[in-house]
């Protein structure tokens, strides 16, 4: 075990898969020479060298569908977009193409690839560069989609990414790089669509997904120690694959389910989650469900405003401790 | 503005390899005229976008790439995909929505697709396949396959983003990649000269990225021929990329609900003299050596074989309820939760 950050989590993934299978090549903006905007690729061009790790043009459309003909064609490309708000100039790419074209060619194009993408808010980079857009990509068929809560999880999940022989969409949250924890040496790989219970607990079930874990973790200390709540937070690691199972069997014990989401409300992923319990669970709930999530508007760029809307430890506190 | 030019004749045909390009043009002219008598007869479910007038193009390219090479082409790609070996029963069977087709009526008329024959796919949405054969094109460099990649568009792609991402990107890269831009004169109903900056769509912006400007008559397969071996040797060889702008004509609309109307008649006429199978055909009984009992052969094959497909498609019952739910996933299914 060694104490990595969230960004060198992501060079040691791409790393430790780019050394046990040649297929694996990596292109993006500034990945290469200059190791990424984040600094989460530093080390890959000098190992790899620039035939693997290749810097592009300001151009995502082409970056992804470079991606999409070099994964048709046998390879396992790794794609970054900087910004995962960019992916509205190349969403035709990721939805029309990428993710139709195995069902739409009756299951002969194969498009095994990563797209990794800084996702979400607290940076204090305003509106255009700030959005959680998981919920977009869980709403397209054909996208596996995965957002880690920590270094550990980075590590696992993109190595299972790169191996996936499906598209997957890695949502890396920009403002966790910094953010430190054990990982484990050595060859780690953590299966895609397995939720990860944080926390145990029997009174509420939290429901978490990346920047939202650690809030979750805090306010269930919280919790505990201020109102003697018992809460079992679930980090759910991958939209889609979705464990619902984990899920499914937290609430049977809790009888309470609250979402913590950082994407805008309207069709956030924790509405399908809602709609899951509400069809699955209605006889085992004790208190209506509740999502906590960024109301349904752009985000501003200063600090106070932006902390206003993204879901905090207090707001988590508040909103389960004044639950049925 | 650039002016069509003939290429010089670097790589000669002989007679039957003449006779084998006729074969191709007359096979995609039978295609497409049979694709139009059915969905007359209300045979075909969708749309259609037909292909008449462009033979040429494709069946040259058809001639000149290799086995593994590459194909990527747009919604109007009967011909293109049938140049790479899919077989008119397959064409048909999918515009026809039958089981026998190409992709069981997952696809449709506008995404045909056969993987192990290198048709790498039709895509429908202009311009997105650009950047996907600069993929293909970066894989093959990558791998020393000395495959190349073709990709053909319209002329109306030349004004979208992605034209001009992939052709800086597979000119900085040195990509073994063409693209061919069939110019038939309209972006769908609307004339191409309208909405672009320049007279010559694609050869006009070449110089943007580096690229000679080629422009050439798309309706003439001799001259397709040699430009589409010049432009796959140079890729094959490491020379890097070639943006070829073809000159040719739609004989119908742009699909099945567009009667053409806003063509000017004399413009029609004009071009239906310039039909490249017709062309062709009379070109080749003034070689020595060349019968018309060559030709006729041919014709009557070609005749045979779409009867044959247009039956077998006919007879072809539609798909099982039950492939609507296989494939989203590389595990075969559909499931998105445990």
């Amino acid at each position: 075990m060694a104490k990595l950050s969230y960004r060198e989590a992501v060079a040691a993934a791409m790393a430790q898969e780019m050394r046990r299978d040649d297929r694996v090549i990596f292109l993006g903006e500034d990945v290469a020479k200059a190791g990424g905007v984040f600094k989460a690729t530093v080390g890959l061009y000098d190992e790899f060298g620039p035939l693997r790790v290749r810097d592009t043009p300001i151009s995502e459309q082409a970056i992804l569908g470079a991606a999409m003909g070099a994964a048709m064609t046998g390879l396992r490309p790794i794609a970054e977009i900087m910004f995962s708000d960019f992916f509205a100039v190349c969403w035709d790419t990721v939805v029309n193409e990428i993710a139709k074209a195995r069902y739409m060619t009756n299951g002969q194009v194969e498009t095994p690839l990563v797209i990794r993408s800084g996702n979400g808010g607290g940076a204090r980079f305003g509106a255009q560069h700030s959005q959680s857009i998981e919920n977009w990509a869980m709403a397209v068929p054909g996208l596996k989609v995965v957002a880690p809560s920590n270094a550990a999880d980075v590590k696992g999940l993109l190595a299972a990414s790169i191996r996936d022989p499906d598209p997957v969409l890695f949502f890396e949250q920009k403002s966790m790089y910094g953010t430190k924890c054990e990982v484990p040496d050595g060859e780690y790989v953590i299966p895609l669509g397995v939720a990860n219970v944080a926390v145990e607990g029997t009174d509420v079930t939290i429901v978490a997904l990346a920047a939202m874990v650690p809030k979750a973790i805090k306010a269930a200390e919280i919790l505990k120690a201020e109102h003697g709540l018992s809460c079992e937070v679930i980090d759910l690691r991958c939209l889609v694959p979705l464990d619902t199972q984990s899920i499914i069997k937290s609430v049977i014990k809790t009888g309470r389910l609250v979402t913590v989401e950082e994407n805008p409300r309207l069709c956030g992923w924790g509405a399908e989650i809602a709609s899951i319990a509400a069809e699955e669970l209605f006889w085992n709930l004790d208190a209506p469900i509740t999502r906590i999530t960024t109301p349904h508007i752009p985000l501003a760029s200063v600090d106070v405003l932006e902390d206003l809307m993204i879901p905090s430890v207090d707001r988590i506190v508040k909103t389960v401790s004044e639950m049925d | 503005m650039a002016t069509a030019k003939k290429p010089p004749e670097k790589y000669p045909l002989d007679n039957s390899e003449r006779l084998d390009l006729y074969r191709k043009m007359a096979q995609c002219r039978v295609l497409q005229q049979r694709a139009y008598d059915l969905f007359m007869q209300n045979l075909v479910k969708g749309t259609t976008h037909l292909g008449q007038g462009q033979e040429a193009i494709a069946a040259a390219f058809g001639q000149a790439m290799k086995e593994d090479d590459y194909t990527f082409c747009t919604y109007r790609g009967h011909n293109h995909n049938h140049m790479r070996g899919v077989t008119m029963t397959e064409v048909l069977g999918e515009l026809m929505g039958r089981d026998i087709g190409l992709l069981r009526g997952k696809g449709g008329s506008m995404h045909l697709t056969k993987v192990e024959n290198g048709a790498m796919g039709s895509y429908a949405i202009i311009g997105a396949h650009l950047p996907i054969a600069a993929g293909a094109a970066w894989s093959a460099q990558y791998r020393g396959t000395e495959q190349v990649a073709v990709c053909f568009f319209g002329d109306g792609t030349t004004n979208i983003g992605t034209f001009h991402e992939a052709l800086n990107f597979a000119k900085i890269w040195n990509l073994p990649v063409v693209y061919v831009c069939e110019n038939n004169a309209y972006m769908e109903y609307t004339p191409i000269g309208d909405v672009t900056a320049v007279p010559n769509p694609a050869a006009d912006r070449a110089s943007a990225y580096g690229l000679e400007p080629i422009l050439v008559d798309g309706n003439d397969a001799d001259v397709m021929y040699q430009t589409a071996m010049t432009a796959i040797e140079k890729a094959r060889n490491g020379g890097g990329p070639t943006l070829i702008e073809a000159l040719t004509y739609r004989h119908h609309g742009h699909s099945r609900a567009d009667p053409a109307k806003y063509r000017p008649e004399e413009e029609v006429k004009e071009w239906m003299k310039r039909d490249p199978v017709v062309n062709y055909r009379a070109k080749l009984l003034t070689i020595a050596g060349i019968k018309e009992a060559d030709l006729k052969s041919i014709d009557d094959d070609v005749e045979a074989m779409v009867n044959e497909a247009t039956e077998a498609a006919k007879n072809s019952p539609p798909p099982p309820d039950e492939i609507a739910f296989t494939d989203v996933w590389a595990d075969g299914g559909a499931q998105w939760r445990n």
